[in-house]
Formats: structure tokens, sequence, C-alpha cells
């Protein structure tokens, strides 16, 4: 295996930490704190094609590929989870499953918006009773007496981006009677008659980022804007997620890696009983376990974007990567904490921002648990 | 139309300066980074670029490592880029330097409606001395410390920005300018550029390329030919922290007036 990364890929991370440094960290307690969503931080990642890194040109796109993607998430998490998951939630949830499964004319019709930045993109597939058990959908999808449209009815739940974006990919049942072989997707614009947005979810964590239901009545969809197949969405869903998880992956990785980073700072400062922290060896202990899983969660993430732009099966991969890293991220930013004692404790430091976004890694795009089944069953363990 | 613009890969001195026994600077123990001033200058030549369509050539004099430097610059959105590479060139001052900057930017060409852009100065050395100086040798009119760009066709006009004010000057291309970080907000590589930076070209000059050229003059050159001699390189000691004090009453004045009276400066 080559575990050196290109020299387009060490400027492409030499890029994305200057911009996260100089854009995204001064602004990431003040988002946390008012939960305020950072629509200027998204209109710069746009000018400088972080909305559409992996995608060909000819749509919009940057011309990169899936790890440049990866390690931009990365290094957004580092100094602000709110910020890197907008960019996963847009990329690997609606210019994704667009550009993967969608027709010639709809490629054209919404990526060049969505990999611009333009518009921001979003994901509807959780329902308040449909969450891990995604098959049990009850938003409907019913073609019209004119066969020219779809009438959506129902709600979506826990939607990232919501409140922001244009452009929806959702899901919805098209017939009942198949279970999970009646759902399908649906590209559904923001300015639909029958679409409204519901609710703002107050939150633990990635608090500037938008969190919101999605409400259709009697939604009139084009029938043009079915993605893929009628009864595909579930596949579609199910092939979108085991992308996504790269996206929060490297969420993850980049909250556990930004912690570590604190700590060995902070550490080295803090004089206690006349020593620095960083002279204990329970502090050194701890700081070279931190970083150990978190350089392992690396290789992780790595592979699983490397295996997804090489176009293999990665399903796996993606689960292991977020499985992993979610849980390095949550325990590695709560040891943090612990390094810093009670001023961690406070907002005057980033830690505990960090300790409350990290929780959400091990829950969605697949909880943990949901990785270990899929995990699991590729093994064949039944 | 092109641009020229000269850049520089410098120590960054926002870590510590690490300083060799024979009082040159340790190099190769320090972080690098693009010189600031020309970080400014390579922006104004992109926003030229977007406004004109005008292609940006990036020259650096420097070792072969200098050419990561350059990729950046290329993926930020130079067209071209030039790495001056040569053992003969080595320790050169800004004189020596100068002169092989000059030749490297006239084997190019500077046509009629060119201009040859450059940073302030180098936190290395902090001269402010090799723009202006190849602006001599190419025989072009120079304008320094230039806080505002404007072009009209083959009209370049320039603010200057002095300690006690400014100075707008108004000449033709070809010409040269020197920028200052009041310019502009030098912009990032964009992910687009980065991944295109490499099969934008690259070309090294080495001394062969260069020794016949008008402009050098093989006994000023590197090291040896220096006329500037550095005897000691040091790291100044840390001043301590400035105290702010704020409001104009007559106590926060007398208090002022105390701390300097106690210090027996007043």
């Amino acid at each position: 295996m080559d575990f050196h990364l290109t020299n387009e890929q060490l400027m492409l991370r030499k890029m994305y930490r200057d911009f996260a440094e100089n854009e995204v960290r001064p602004l990431a307690e003040e988002i946390d704190e008012e939960e305020r969503f950072p629509m200027e931080t998204v209109e710069k990642m746009a000018k400088l094609g972080m909305m559409g890194i992996y995608f060909p040109k000819e749509y919009g796109g940057a011309g990169g590929d899936v790890l440049a993607y990866a390690m931009a998430v990365e290094e957004l998490a580092k100094v602000c989870g709110t910020t890197a998951v907008i960019l996963s939630a847009h990329t690997s949830l609606c210019c994704a499953p667009i550009f993967e499964n969608g027709t010639e004319e709809q490629k054209k019709k919404y990526l060049p918006d969505l990999l611009s930045g333009r518009k921001i993109g979003a994901f509807g597939l959780t329902e308040p009773n449909a969450g891990t058990d995604a098959s049990g959908q009850q938003t409907t999808a019913v073609l019209d007496e004119s066969g020219e449209n779809y009438i959506l009815n129902g709600s979506k739940c826990f939607i990232t981006n919501g409140t922001v974006a244009e452009t929806f990919v959702v899901f919805a049942m098209t017939d009942k009677s198949k279970g999970n072989k009646g759902i399908s997707a649906f590209i559904v614009e923001k300015s639909f008659p029958g679409f409204s947005v519901g609710k703002h979810e107050k939150k633990m964590g990635i608090r500037g980022s938008s969190t919101c239901d999605l409400i259709f009545e009697d939604c009139i969809v084009p029938k043009e804007n079915l993605l893929g197949k009628e009864g595909k969405g579930f596949a579609i869903a199910m092939k979108t997620l085991d992308g996504g998880r790269i996206g929060i992956a490297s969420q993850a990785l980049g909250l556990g890696e930004g912690a570590v980073n604190e700590a060995i700072k902070y550490t080295q400062e803090r004089v206690q009983f006349g020593k620095r922290l960083s002279q204990f060896q329970n502090t050194q202990f701890q700081l070279a376990d931190m970083h150990t899983r978190m350089q392992a969660a690396q290789y992780l993430v790595y592979a699983a974007a490397m295996k997804k732009q090489n176009h293999e099966d990665y399903s796996m991969d993606a689960s292991m990567a977020k499985l992993f890293a979610a849980e390095a991220a949550s325990d590695v930013t709560r040891r943090a904490v612990q390094l810093f004692g009670g001023y961690g404790y406070t907002r005057e430091y980033p830690v505990e921002r960090m300790m409350r976004d990290a929780k959400i890694t091990e829950i969605y795009e697949g909880t943990s648990e949901v990785q270990r089944m899929v995990i699991a069953s590729r093994l064949g363990v039944k | 139309m092109k641009i020229f613009v000269s850049i520089k890969q410098v120590p960054d001195t926002s870590g510590k300066v690490a300083v060799n026994p024979d009082g040159t600077l340790n190099r190769a123990s320090m972080q690098t980074i693009t010189n600031p001033d020309d970080m400014n200058a390579l922006e104004a030549a992109l926003k030229l670029k977007d406004e004109t369509g005008c292609k940006v050539i990036v020259v650096t004099m420097g070792p072969p490592p200098a050419a990561g430097m350059l990729r950046e610059a290329l993926a930020m959105g130079a067209d071209e880029a030039v790495l001056v590479s040569a053992r003969e060139f080595g320790g050169s001052d800004t004189y020596a330097t100068s002169q092989v900057l000059a030749a490297a930017i006239d084997t190019i060409g500077v046509e009629d409606d060119d201009l040859v852009i450059c940073g302030r100065q180098a936190i290395d050395g902090d001269t402010a001395q090799v723009g202006p100086q190849i602006g001599e040798k190419l025989g072009l009119p120079q304008i320094t410390y230039a806080a505002d760009i404007k072009m009209d066709g083959k009209t370049v006009t320039v603010q200057r920005m002095l300690e006690d004010g400014y100075m707008t000057i108004k000449t033709q291309t070809p010409c040269l300018i020197t920028c200052i970080k009041e310019l502009n907000e030098p912009r990032y590589m964009s992910v687009g550029g980065v991944f295109e930076a490499y099969s934008k070209p690259l070309t090294t000059m080495g001394y062969d390329a260069l020794k016949d050229h008008a402009l050098i003059d093989a006994t000023t050159i590197g090291l040896k030919g220096s006329p500037t001699n550095i005897f000691k390189s040091f790291t100044p000691p840390q001043k301590g922290a400035g105290m702010m004090m704020e409001g104009a009453d007559k106590a926060t004045c007398e208090e002022l007036a105390g701390i300097l009276a106690k210090k027996h400066i007043i």
C-alpha cells in the first residue's frame, strides 16, 4: 500500500488548512453560540471550488478526487464541526446521488448550481418513524391523473442543511405493497408547490448547522424529477449513505485531530505542581494514545475514499471508517476535555464544543450500531 | 499582454529564526513560505488577468525546492512558472540577484504592453532593493509601494503609499511595480487550480541558459561576486509586551505621566 500523498493532495491540504485557520476557525465559537448558519463561509468555499470537489468540470465541479474531498471535510472539522458537515451533507447526500443516478438532463439542470455552490443541497430520508429503519417510509408519492407529476405527502425530520438548501434528494413510497422496493427517489426544488420547511432543531453540537423538518403537502414534483427508476429509491439511499459515511468519518477524524492539536498546545503551556502538564507521563501517554487512534482512523478513512475513487466496492470500508473514526473522535475529544480540566469544561476553550460535535458522528448517517450491522453482514455473520 | 511576477521563497519567520555559526540563515531547518509582499504582487497580477485575460508568468531564483512554491502560484491561477536555479547563483545579494532575474525576464522577453510586478521587500532581508534593481537593469520605469493599480490600455495609474501620504503616478507599459500589503488580499489556491497546477509549464533556467546574456556579469553573481557581505545574522531579543491605556480623562493622563516619570522618560 502506498501511504504517501501526491503533490496535489499535499498542496490541497495546505490550502484547506490555510482556509480553515483564517476563515473558519475565527467563526467557529460564534456560530456555535448563536446557532447561526455560516453562509459567508459557504460562499467563500464555493469560490474555491470546495462545493464540488470530486465532480467533473463539465458539470461545474473542480475535477478533483474523493480523497481530496475527504481531506477538505477533515481539515474543516479540525476547527469547526459545523462547517464540515455542511460541506459533507451537500456533497455526499445531494450532489453525489444526482451525479451517480441522474439522467443527463437532470445532471445538466441541477449539478452546475450545486457544484459551484450557488445552491446548497440536502437529503431527505429520515422520518419521525423511519430512522435507522429507513425502509419504514411513510411519505408517499402518487402519480396524478395527468401522469405528469408525482404528488408527495408526508414529512421528513433531522434534515441537515434543510433551511438553507434549494435542492433536495427526497425519498417516498410509490408502492407501499412492495416494501423497500416500493421506495423511489426524487429531486425536489424548494420552490415546488406544497413544499415547506418545518421547525429548526436545537441541538447539542454542530449548532451552526441547519437541521429541520421538511413538509410535503400535496407537493407537486414533475415526473422528470424522479431520480433513477421507480422503486429503486432504497438502493439509491443506501448507496448514497455509503458515500456519506466517508464524509462523516472525515468529519469525525478532523474533530479528533483538532482536539489532539488543542490538547498538545494547552498541555505545553499549562503549569501545575511547577511543571508543564506535558511533562507528566499521564499527559504524554494520553496524547500518544489519542494521536494513535486518530492516525488509525485516518488510514481507514483515506482507504475508503480511495476505494470509492477507484470504483471498487467500498461499502464495508466506509462503514468501518465511520464506526472507528466516530468512536475515536468521541473518546479523544472527551479525553481532551479531561486534560484541560476545568477550563476544558468552559466555553472559553474549543474542546467542549469538539466533544459535543463529535457525539453526532456516532449517530447520523447510520449509527455505530448500523455500521456494525453492515460490517457483520459483509463478513457473512448471520 | 503578459505580467511577470517575481516571487521569493523565504523562511517562515513566525517560527524561530535559525542562524548558522557563520552568521548566515540556516534555511534548511526552517519552514518556508512565499514572501508575503510577493503574494500581494501575485494577487495584483491575477486580478489584472481576471480583468484582461492576460498571461501571468511567475519567476523565482532559488534552490530546486522553490519549485513547490511556484506550483502553488500556478494553483492560484498563474499560467507559467520559471525557476532560475544554479549553484553559480547561490549566495547572491540583491545586486547579483536582480541581475540574474532581469536576465531571465529579458530572455523570455518584455513586450510593449507587459508589466513586471514584485513585492516591496522580502521578510528575510528587508532590503526592498531587488524590484527596483530589476527595473533599472531592464530599463523600465518603476513605481514602488503600490497601494492601488489601475490599467487602461497601456496606461498604468498607481497610487503609492508613502509614510506621509499618497502619491499617484501615471506611466505607460512596459513598467515595473512593487507592491505593499495594503494593495490587496491574496487569494487562496483553488481546488481546481491545484489539480491543474502540475500540468502547467514550469521551466528551469540554469547557469548555461543565462551566462551569455548581456545583463550577466559572471564576476558579480553568486556569493563571491556579491558586493554585500553578511558579517552576522541574529534573532533580536523579544521586546516586552506594550501596555495599552484607555481613556482621555485627567486620571488616566496623570497615571500615564506617573509611569513615564517613573521610567525617567519625562
